[in-house]
């Protein structure tokens, strides 16, 4: 116990700030996955096929390939692409990026590819008389989406987002390969130090357990909030 | 863009493909075994049996691979004990190691997405067997064991599909997989973007296949 304590003598309050970090990662990444949801789901239930195909192969690559090694292109490539773009506007100094906007944004786009499927499966199952009706009742385009299709949309998609978040939460334990100081990253310091890695790995699962139990409880209510009517 | 390096990494990288499909195909193989093992377990009525079940595949759903790999290779080699048995042979293989915990991992969810299919079969198909005087043990195998591989394919096609992705970890514990050597040659020549066309090219060319291979026997076994 007393390798749990806070202070300088135990591991205790640098978990606990890991877990802060890996709850700060996994919503940003969640975040940044709606955004790229927003963008490609009208994509992919476009007419056009040319669009389809961009988001189809959006979703597909992502889907296929595993998360390493997306972690790993924008871990290694990340600094090359964004000091290439600051070189097109003249600025030539080394540009580090910081490992928590990589990491989030590498798996923010894995987990859009998965938020986008959810989204584009529960607009899909909308009846089209709801379509029709607000038609019909004359609402405007943004009153249509906001007042009908939304809400309709978030109570059919809630269920699978949170699959959606319980991958994208234990996805992040990846990013510690890039040296982010999260759950993982940290058990990994704290097992090589104290050469007790069956503790703090163990540790480190009940952790997650906790937050993925801890998030489903939240979500369940969001989800009856949802259904209310139904 | 290095075409050239694109070129002389594709055959290392195919050849690091094929411990890829070997860790799959170990890992689902004794994953399948675990997960029917459990699945029939959460079918029991016996509640302390059906919670530790449950318990299983909750932990293991619940936690990454990551951490669960690590356990097993980091983790289990502090026990002095475990040292000392023949479990140590295995266990000091990183090889074996990953097997493991994909195996473990993979089977609570196969035990999960089998023990839905069980529960989906009509109970009147069960009772016709029973009462065309069948004994219980072979309408288990010969009509409920078919009709759950069939309701569960297109799940366990995903299944395998996300487990291919999940034997990309094997890398962490040292293992040159598609990932692995990925890795090398990117933080070798410092060209990511190349490196990922091809390694990225095979992964998608191996879920295209099992895709399609699960498609195919969802139409074959398909009732109508």
């Amino acid at each position: 116990m007393e390798l749990l304590a806070f202070g300088d003598t135990g591991w205790g309050d640098e978990l606990f700030y890991a877990t802060l970090m890996t709850i700060a990662v996994s919503i940003t990444a969640m975040f940044i996955g709606f955004l790229f949801a927003l963008i490609f789901t009208p994509l992919k239930l476009s007419k056009n096929k040319f669009l389809n195909f961009i988001a189809n192969s959006y979703t597909t690559i992502i889907r296929g390939v595993p998360e390493l090694l997306v972690i790993y292109l924008f871990f290694f490539g990340g600094t090359g692409a964004v000091m290439f773009v600051a070189s097109i506007f003249g600025y030539n100094e080394y540009i580090e990026i910081n490992a928590f906007i990589t990491g989030a944004f590498a798996i923010g786009i894995i987990s859009g590819a998965y938020s986008t499927e959810v989204f584009r499966g529960a607009i899909q199952s909308i009846d089209n008389g709801q379509f029709e009706a607000a038609n019909v009742l004359g609402l405007n385009k943004f009153g249509k989406f906001f007042k009908i299709i939304l809400p309709q949309t978030l109570r059919l998609a809630i269920p699978n987002l949170s699959n959606v978040w319980q991958i994208t939460l234990k996805d992040t334990s990846l990013i510690s390969v890039t040296g982010l100081v999260e759950i993982m990253r940290q058990s990994y310091i704290a097992a090589g130090s104290t050469r007790d890695p069956l503790f703090f790995y163990s540790f480190a699962a009940v952790l997650y357990l906790l937050l993925t139990f801890v998030s489903m409880k939240l979500i369940n209510r969001l989800e009856v909030r949802y259904s209310r009517g139904y | 863009m290095d075409l050239e390096l694109m070129i002389n990494s594709f055959p290392k990288l195919l050849n690091a493909a094929v411990i890829t499909l070997k860790l799959l195909s170990v890992s689902l193989i004794i994953g399948l075994f675990i997960g029917l093992f459990f699945a029939i377990l959460r079918l029991n009525k016996n509640i302390l049996i059906n919670r530790f079940a449950y318990g299983y595949s909750y932990v293991f759903r619940g936690t990454p691979l990551l951490v669960q790999i690590f356990i097993i290779y980091f983790g289990l080699g502090q026990i002095e004990y475990l040292r000392s048995t023949v479990l140590w042979v295995i266990l000091k293989e990183p090889y074996w190691c990953a097997i493991i915990a994909f195996a473990l991992n993979t089977g609570a969810y196969t035990s999960e997405i089998l023990r839905s299919a069980f529960q989906t079969i009509k109970p009147g198909i069960i009772e016709a067997g029973k009462s065309l005087g069948i004994s219980n043990k072979v309408i288990f195998y010969k009509i409920q064991i078919p009709i759950a591989i069939r309701q569960s394919l297109p799940a366990y096609g995903n299944e395998i599909i996300l487990m291919m992705k999940g034997t990309s970890l094997a890398s962490t514990v040292t293992i040159m997989d598609l990932t692995g050597v990925a890795k090398y040659i990117i933080s070798t020549t410092f060209k990511p973007i190349e490196v990922f066309i091809v390694a990225g090219g095979i992964y998608l060319f191996m879920t295209f296949i099992i895709h399609n291979v699960i498609k195919f026997l969802e139409k074959k076994y398909s009732f109508n």
